[in-house]
């Protein structure tokens, strides 16, 4: 099993080394709509750490979503995505595909979201409770933005379009992520619940949409 | 006895006996929608005092909200139905059922905007059944973009299959999680279901307005599938002739 995704993982990650600016452009998108929030609605330092908990996961999942039409596109444009559905083990090839895609861009993002807690006036607790929703949630971005990319690989409106398939899709992710954040702040005796939420939602995606991801590029590359 | 299962599953063989269906299922809709509604204005109790009569929008209301819930569940049934055994018509009925889908889900956010200026004194509130309405008109609308932006009819049946079989899995989860975020905090303005406690005259108001709306649902689905029948299968001779009577 370990034979084919680390191969795939390490070309993948080698392909976005080598074309660092994609990294670069969904991380700073991120910090961009995080900061362009508090200055657009002039809060004051005592209301910013209510917003927090939302706004920073609104950000995540558009930075998300607007990296995920990339996954598939390139390997389609140049026929690596036939090699991949024609191996015996597509399963691990769509998952190690997924892994890619989160360590580019949803690791950068929850890596630098403890800086942005600050900015919002997060301290302690709750700067530990908005790195960990962020570090569970964003990998079910990840999963369930690669089934909408599957499904809409080689169209002219893709990347509209996958935001309108995976945005309702992606909402309780943002729910419980957001409620994680707000519980640490209001009432630090529930956070555990949400990020037991989060992660079981975390393993029921990392079953099933590499499975539905294959399916959808099988579809699609028919 | 044996009984052809898949004689109609054939677009031509359907399609011959579509217009009867289309025909009963409009009268019935007809009759239905006028006999819930005299029973619903004239039969049924004022139960709120002092002439708060805005409640019978529910006539409209529950059963637009169920039966868009249900289209959706018919939906999947038929998009599963094509992806296993890869019937066009399968692909063909999920796809039209699909507006009439999102079109009551739009007609129960309407309507229940009116019950909620009136009762409760907002147009739209961000109460758990709400919002997953709204969700759930979304992923309506998902299907629709999807199925249209893909010019391969085949692979765009298979690919919105694919997405009405992972909404129907989300749908759950969302409204779990809208309905819930704060399990000590869970309050919303639409009660727990009262079916039990209701007036009968006005539940049976309600009963016959859902089965107005499903023969509704019908004739309009079966009317939008003939013409993707049409649409679909303009290259056979049967449709070229149909076509050509038509003009």
């Amino acid at each position: 099993m370990s034979s084919t995704i680390f191969p795939v993982l390490k070309r993948d990650l080698l392909l976005a080394y080598r074309n660092s600016t994609d990294i670069v452009i969904s991380l700073f998108f991120f910090i961009v709509v995080v900061a362009l929030i508090p200055i657009s609605l002039n809060e004051t330092e005592s209301t910013l750490p209510r917003l927090a908990p939302g706004l920073v996961w609104i950000a995540a999942l558009l930075s998300s979503i607007l990296s995920l039409h990339r996954l598939f596109a390139e390997d389609h444009a140049d026929g690596s995505l036939d090699l991949l559905l024609s191996s015996s083990s597509v399963y691990q090839c769509v998952l190690a595909k997924i892994a890619a895609h989160w360590l580019v861009t949803g690791l950068p993002l929850t890596l630098i979201s403890p800086v942005i807690g600050l900015a919002y006036n997060l301290h302690g607790e709750q700067l530990s409770t908005l790195f960990i929703s962020l570090l569970v949630g964003t990998p079910v971005l990840s999963c369930i933005g690669a089934i909408g990319a599957a499904m809409t690989i080689g169209l002219r409106s893709g990347s509209s379009l996958i935001a309108l398939i995976v945005l309702p899709l992606n909402i309780p992710v943002m729910v419980y992520g957001s409620a994680a954040v707000r519980a640490s702040i209001n009432s630090p005796d529930n956070v555990m619940t949400y990020l037991l939420l989060l992660t079981a939602m975390l393993i029921i995606a990392l079953v099933f949409a590499p499975l539905a991801t294959a399916a959808a590029l099988k579809i699609s590359n028919d | 006895m044996s009984f052809n299962w898949f004689k109609y599953s054939s677009p031509a063989s359907f399609y011959g006996i579509s217009h009867s269906i289309i025909k009963a299922a409009s009268i019935i809709a007809v009759i239905l929608c006028l006999l819930g509604l005299y029973w619903g204005f004239a039969k049924t109790p004022n139960i709120l005092t002092d002439q708060k009569e805005y409640y019978r929008i529910l006539f409209v209301h529950v059963p637009v909200a169920w039966m868009s819930m249900w289209l959706y569940i018919t939906l999947v049934f038929w998009a599963v139905i094509g992806l296993i055994f890869n019937t066009r018509l399968s692909y063909m009925m999920a796809a039209a059922t699909a507006p009439t889908g999102a079109l009551f889900a739009f007609l129960t956010i309407w309507t229940g905007a009116f019950w909620g200026k009136t009762s409760w004194g907002v147009w739209w509130d961000w109460d758990p059944r709400m919002t997953s309405m709204l969700i759930l008109l979304f992923i309506y609308i998902g299907y629709i973009a999807l199925q249209n932006s893909i010019t391969d009819t085949r692979r765009a049946d298979r690919a919105s299959a694919l997405l009405a079989l992972v909404g129907v899995i989300c749908i759950p989860v969302i409204y779990l999680s809208i309905n819930c975020p704060d399990p000590y905090q869970c309050a919303a303005l639409h009660q727990q279901s009262s079916l039990k406690k209701i007036e009968s005259n006005i539940l049976i108001a309600m009963f016959i307005m859902l089965f107005a709306t499903w023969a509704y649902s019908f004739a309009v689905i079966t009317h939008r599938l003939r013409s993707i029948i049409l649409e679909r299968e303009k290259r056979t001779q049967w449709a070229q002739d149909i076509s050509k009577d038509m003009t």
